[in-house]
C-alpha cells in the first residue's frame, strides 16, 4: 500500500505539514517496496478557494490508501471519504517520525473534518 | 509548521470609512519592527501612508477567462446560448456576417462556452488579475497588492500576501505580522483573518457601525479567533459607544479603549504620516490602544 | 433613470446620499441596496415589516441510477463544486456558480439542478420610498448572482436608486452595469482620491456618465477638486463638514428631516444630475447623427 504525507520539503526528514489543503508537496511512500516519490502541490498553495479539495484530488490520483496529516478541513474530508481514502491525524515533526508512527499503529484515523474550512 | 511563534495582529472593521488603515499605520510605527501586510487589496490605501520602495512585483493570475478568435469565429452564436451570465455579445461590422466577442468583466470563467464552440474558435487563457509587491518602508517589510477591475478572486490574493508576508517573518526572524485587513465579513475577510492570533475590529459608534460590529464579531467567534473591539471616534455619540462596547463584552470581545475624534488624522494622512509620528491628542489613545493589545 | 451611487473607498457617505437623495425626491422611487454583504439602508428609513423572498441559485443533483462514475463533470468544472472518482459525484453546493457547465457535459444525462439558497431579498417601503435589499447569508461568498436577482426587481418606468457595494471587484461592477449614471461620492483626503481614481476608472470602462459627490468637504485638501478639475469630471455637490451631519447619521437619521437646512444640499444633487443627464444625452444624440 502507498501512503501520503504532506510537506514542505522532499526528503524522509522534511517537516510533516500540518496544512493539508495548502501543502506544497506530498510525499508517496510505497510500504511494500520502502521507496517514495513526491508530488508536487504548488499550484493548489495559490487558489483561492476549493484548495482542500484540489489537494484532495490530487492525492486521490496517485492511488494511495490513506494520508497522514496535520489537519483536514470538511470539503477536503468528504473527498477523501468518497474516494476510500484513510485519514490519519498526526503531530510529529517530520515525515520520518510519522511513517514510524503509523507503522507502530500509533496513528489515529479521523472520523470528521477536525477545522473549519479556510483554515491556513 | 512555523517554526519560531509568530504573532500575527489583523486589523479589520465590518464597515468601511471606520478609520482602520490610519490605525494600521499606527500600529505598524510602535511595533517598529514588525512585517507589514496590506490585505485590502480591493481599494489598498496602507502605501500611502508607509510609502513603500518596492524591491518586487510578481505578477497575480486567478482562474481563467474565455476568448473568441475573431477569425475563426462563424457567428453561429451557440456560446450566447450556453453562457449564464450575459458575457457574449454580437458584434456587427459592415460587409461581413456578425461574429460574437466575450465581454471581459462579465465573464465568469467557466468555461462552458469554450468546450461546446463547434469549430473551436474559442481559447481559455489564464487572467492576469493584478499584483503583489514585496516592498521596504520606514517601519519594516511590507507587502502590499494591486488588485485589477473587476477580479474576483481577492480571498485568494490575500492568501498570498500573508503567506509572503510569514516567509519574510520567518527569512528575518521577525515576531509580529500586522495586517490591515479588507472591509466587509465576505471571502477576502475570511481569507484575512483565518489562523490569526489575534483580530482587533476597529469601529465607529453608528447604526451602521453597530450593525456590521454583530456580523464580524458573528463571524470572529466561527473561527475561534481572539477578538479585540476598539471605538473610534467615540465621542460623536456617546450612547452608541456604550452600547457597542456591552454588545461586545457580550459576544465574548475584549475592549482595548476608544479613540476620540480627531481632525489632526486627516492632517497626518495629508502629511503621509502615520497618526502617532504627529503630535495629534488622538495620537495618545492609539499608543493606550496599543499597549491594551499587548503586543 | 437608474442612478447608481458607488464609491471605491467605504464609509465615504454612499448610503447616506443614497437615502437622502431618494427622499428628496418626494415622488415613488426604488431603493436597491446591492451592499448585499452588509445590507443597512433599512437602519436610516421606518419601513414596514419586509416582505421576505428566498434567494438561490441552481446547483447540480445527481441521479445515481444514470450515473456510471466517469468522471467527466469534475474534470470540467473550474470552481472544484463537484468531483469524482468513479463513483456518485461529491458535490460542494457553496463552491458553485451555477454555469450549468457539468449538466452540460454529462454523457449519461445524469445532472440536473436544484436550487440551493444563497440569501434573502427583502422588500419595504418608507413613504414614497420602495426599499429593496439583498441579505446574503453569512460565509455565503459570491454576491454578484443576488444583485442580479435584487435589479431584476427594478419596475420599468419608475426612477430608482441603487446603493453600490464599495470597492471596484466583480459585486460592484454588477450593480452598476445596465444603469443610466453612476455619482461616485469620495471625500478630500488622500485614501479618498486614490480610491476615487480607481473608481473613476472603474466607471470609465463601463461607459457610463459620471460625477462625483464630495462629503465631508473642508477636512483635507484640494487634490480631489484638482483631479476632477483636470479629468473634466463634474462635482455634483459638496457636504460641508459639520459634526451634527456625523451625529445624525450615527443615529440613524436622515439630513433631509433632521437638519433642514441642508435639504437644499440634496435637492442641488438632483438638479444637477438631472443636468448632467440632459448633456449626456444631448452628446450621445450628437455622437450618434456623426
Amino acid at each position: 500500500m502507498k501512503i501520503a504525507f504532506s510537506t514542505s520539503g522532499e526528503t524522509l526528514e522534511a517537516p510533516l505539514d500540518s496544512r493539508f489543503g495548502r501543502a506544497p508537496k506530498f510525499i508517496l511512500y510505497d510500504l511494500e517496496r520502502d521507496y517514495f516519490e513526491v508530488i508536487d502541490n504548488r499550484q493548489n498553495l495559490n487558489t483561492s478557494q476549493g484548495a482542500g479539495i484540489q489537494s484532495a484530488e490530487t492525492i486521490a490520483r496517485s492511488g494511495v490508501g490513506c494520508i497522514v496529516t496535520g489537519h483536514c478541513g470538511p470539503k477536503a474530508f468528504r473527498v477523501l471519504s468518497a474516494a476510500g481514502i484513510a485519514v490519519y491525524n498526526c503531530g510529529e515533526a517530520t515525515v520520518a517520525d510519522a511513517l514510524k508512527a503509523f507503522r507502530e499503529g500509533t496513528l489515529k484515523t479521523m472520523d470528521s473534518a477536525d477545522v473549519e474550512g479556510h483554515w491556513i | 509548521m512555523s517554526g519560531a511563534r509568530i504573532e500575527e495582529l489583523v486589523v479589520i472593521s465590518g464597515k468601511g470609512g471606520t478609520g482602520k488603515t490610519s490605525l494600521t499605520a499606527s500600529f505598524a510605527v510602535l511595533a517598529a519592527d514588525a512585517v507589514i501586510a496590506d490585505c485590502d487589496v480591493d481599494a489598498a490605501d496602507l502605501h500611502l501612508v508607509l510609502a513603500p520602495r518596492v524591491l518586487e512585483r510578481h505578477e497575480f493570475k486567478g482562474g481563467h477567462e474565455a476568448l473568441i478568435r475573431k477569425e475563426d469565429c462563424t457567428g453561429c452564436g451557440l456560446c450566447r446560448v450556453y453562457c449564464r451570465f450575459d458575457a457574449i455579445g454580437m458584434v456587427r461590422e459592415p460587409n461581413r456576417r456578425p461574429t460574437f466577442a466575450v465581454d471581459p468583466v462579465s465573464c465568469e470563467g467557466c468555461g462552458v462556452c469554450v468546450r461546446f464552440c463547434p469549430v473551436k474558435a474559442m481559447d481559455f487563457p489564464e487572467r492576469v488579475c493584478g499584483e503583489w509587491m514585496v516592498s521596504d518602508t520606514r517601519c519594516g517589510p511590507m507587502v502590499h497588492a494591486r488588485l485589477g477591475l473587476a477580479a474576483e478572486n481577492s480571498g485568494k490574493l490575500v492568501s498570498i500576501v500573508r503567506r509572503e508576508a510569514r516567509r519574510i517573518a520567518e527569512e528575518k526572524g521577525k515576531e509580529v505580522i500586522i495586517v490591515d485587513g479588507p472591509p466587509g465579513i465576505g471571502c477576502p475577510v475570511i481569507s484575512s483573518l483565518t489562523g490569526a492570533s489575534q483580530v482587533v475590529v476597529v469601529t465607529e459608534p453608528s447604526v451602521s457601525g453597530e450593525h456590521d460590529l454583530e456580523r464580524v464579531l458573528a463571524l470572529t467567534k466561527h473561527f475561534s479567533i481572539p477578538t479585540a473591539v476598539c471605538v473610534n471616534k467615540w465621542d460623536i455619540n456617546q450612547e452608541m459607544t456604550e452600547r457597542i462596547e456591552k454588545m461586545s463584552c457580550g459576544a465574548g470581545a475584549r475592549l482595548v479603549g476608544r479613540i476620540r475624534y480627531d481632525s489632526a488624522v486627516t492632517t497626518a494622512q495629508l502629511r503621509e504620516l502615520a497618526v502617532v509620528e504627529t503630535d495629534a491628542l488622538s495620537a495618545e489613545d492609539i499608543r493606550s490602544v496599543w499597549d491594551n493589545l499587548g503586543f | 433613470m437608474i442612478l447608481a451611487v458607488a464609491s471605491g473607498k467605504g464609509g465615504t457617505g454612499k448610503t447616506t446620499v443614497s437615502v437622502n437623495l431618494a427622499r428628496q425626491l418626494g415622488s415613488g422611487v426604488q431603493l436597491l441596496d446591492c451592499d448585499v454583504e452588509e445590507p443597512n439602508t433599512n437602519l436610516f428609513l421606518d419601513c414596514t415589516e419586509p416582505e421576505e423572498e428566498i434567494f438561490g441559485i441552481p446547483v447540480p443533483c445527481v441521479d445515481e441510477a444514470l450515473c456510471d462514475g466517469c468522471g467527466e463533470c469534475g474534470r470540467f468544472c473550474q470552481f472544484h463544486a463537484i468531483v469524482s472518482f468513479g463513483t456518485k459525484p461529491v458535490i460542494f453546493p457553496e463552491m458553485c456558480h451555477g454555469c450549468g457547465g457539468c449538466m452540460a457535459v454529462c454523457p449519461k444525462r445524469a445532472i440536473s439542478e436544484v436550487s440551493q439558497r444563497m440569501g434573502l431579498i427583502e422588500t419595504s417601503r418608507s413613504g414614497n420610498i420602495t426599499l429593496i435589499q439583498g441579505r446574503l447569508d453569512i460565509g455565503v461568498s459570491m454576491a454578484p448572482p443576488l444583485i442580479r436577482a435584487v435589479k431584476a426587481r427594478l419596475q420599468d418606468g419608475m426612477p430608482a436608486i441603487l446603493d453600490a457595494p464599495p470597492g471596484t471587484s466583480c459585486p460592484v461592477i454588477a450593480t452598476l452595469r445596465g444603469t443610466d449614471m453612476v455619482v461616485l461620492v469620495t471625500e478630500p483626503t488622500p485614501f479618498g482620491l486614490h480610491d476615487l481614481k480607481l473608481a473613476v476608472d472603474m466607471v470609465r470602462e463601463l461607459r457610463i456618465p459620471f460625477g462625483v459627490v464630495v462629503n465631508r468637504m473642508g477636512i483635507g485638501d484640494d487634490r480631489v477638486y484638482a483631479f476632477c478639475g483636470k479629468e473634466g469630471i463634474p462635482i455634483l455637490l459638496e457636504i460641508p463638514y459639520d459634526r451634527r451631519i456625523a451625529e445624525i447619521c450615527s443615529r440613524g437619521e436622515l439630513i433631509v428631516d433632521a437638519l433642514p437646512e441642508y435639504s437644499s444640499l440634496f435637492a442641488t444633487l438632483l438638479w444637477n444630475i438631472k443636468e448632467l443627464r440632459g448633456m449626456e444625452r444631448r452628446a450621445s444624440y450628437v455622437r450618434s447623427a456623426n
